[in-house]
């Protein structure tokens, strides 16, 4: 769990282009949208996106993205499950 | 009526009237990065915005840096933009994306007016705003225009220009025109206009 919330940090930049700041800089907890990193709903498409061609992970219910991308921890539980399941 | 002052883009260069800059470097995005460091706006934003926004915003900080226009109301500043390439140089990238999966980031930036979003986004601006595709600068088109903004009552000060990219290549004239005398001070008529913009 630890070497993917990792990975999932350097790819969240890389793939939303947060070149100010190093993976080191994102909390396992901090929240994503607006408090804390202040994604938008863009970047939110982008991490569908992401989820899908690096962790071969689909958002099978729209509604569940609030829960799903609410942290770096809770995208790792979520792919974690889904591949568990897959 | 008077032209203020402009901000002047071209070959990895930034002319102003009291400064030339060459900022050289291997690539544009490499240029376009090494700008944005010298200026040290501090704005997060910039990373996320296509070729074209980050120019504008760019060449609209290093004028408006000099010359504020934070004492106008924000609906009283207008935003008349032009360029010859519209959005292709994203459009370009953005279909290069959906041979994989479509980028939500890159398809956003698909529109040529984009660029006057972000630079109204950062300056507080919320007056009128017209983005023309033409050929080429067309110092006519852009008086006449401009004029006809600052003629209306609510309008007192236009950011206007040109702001045009494609695959590397890029160019930007910007220039304020305000009611009320200050820089330059020049005439706003087609002859200054292309005076300024061919030099």
């Amino acid at each position: 769990m630890e070497q993917l919330m990792a990975d999932l940090k350097v790819q969240i930049i890389e793939a939303l282009n947060l070149k100010h700041l190093k993976p080191e800089d994102i909390g396992d907890d901090q929240p994503l949208f607006i408090e804390g990193l202040g994604l938008d709903s863009i970047d939110a498409l982008e991490l569908i996106v992401l989820l899908q061609q690096k962790h071969n992970t689909k958002i099978a219910n729209a509604q569940d993205g609030p829960k799903i991308f609410k942290s770096v921890r809770s995208i790792a539980e979520y792919v974690r499950a889904n591949q568990a399941a897959a | 009526m008077t032209i203020t002052s402009y901000c002047i883009i071209r070959n990895q260069q930034v002319l102003t009237p009291n400064e030339t800059l060459s900022l050289t470097q291997p690539s544009f995005d490499d240029f376009l990065t090494a700008l944005y460091d010298r200026l040290q706006p501090n704005y997060p934003r910039f990373y996320k915005m296509d070729n074209q926004s980050k120019l504008g915003f760019l060449a609209a900080e290093i004028l408006l840096k000099e010359y504020s226009i934070q004492s106008y109301k924000p609906e009283t500043v207008s935003v008349v933009l032009s360029n010859a390439n519209a959005s292709l140089d994203t459009d370009i990238r953005f279909e290069a994306s959906t041979q994989t999966v479509a980028s939500p980031s890159l398809f956003v930036y698909t529109l040529a007016n984009i660029v006057m979003g972000e630079i109204c986004i950062r300056h507080s601006i919320k007056g009128e705003n017209a983005f023309f595709v033409a050929p080429e600068f067309n110092a006519r088109l852009m008086t006449s225009y401009s004029h006809q903004v600052l003629n209306q009552n609510k309008t007192e000060v236009c950011l206007a220009g040109w702001v045009d990219v494609l695959g590397g290549q890029h160019n930007v004239f910007l220039y304020l025109v305000e009611n009320r005398e200050r820089g330059l001070a020049l005439p706003h008529t087609a002859t200054e206009l292309e005076k300024l913009y061919r030099q």
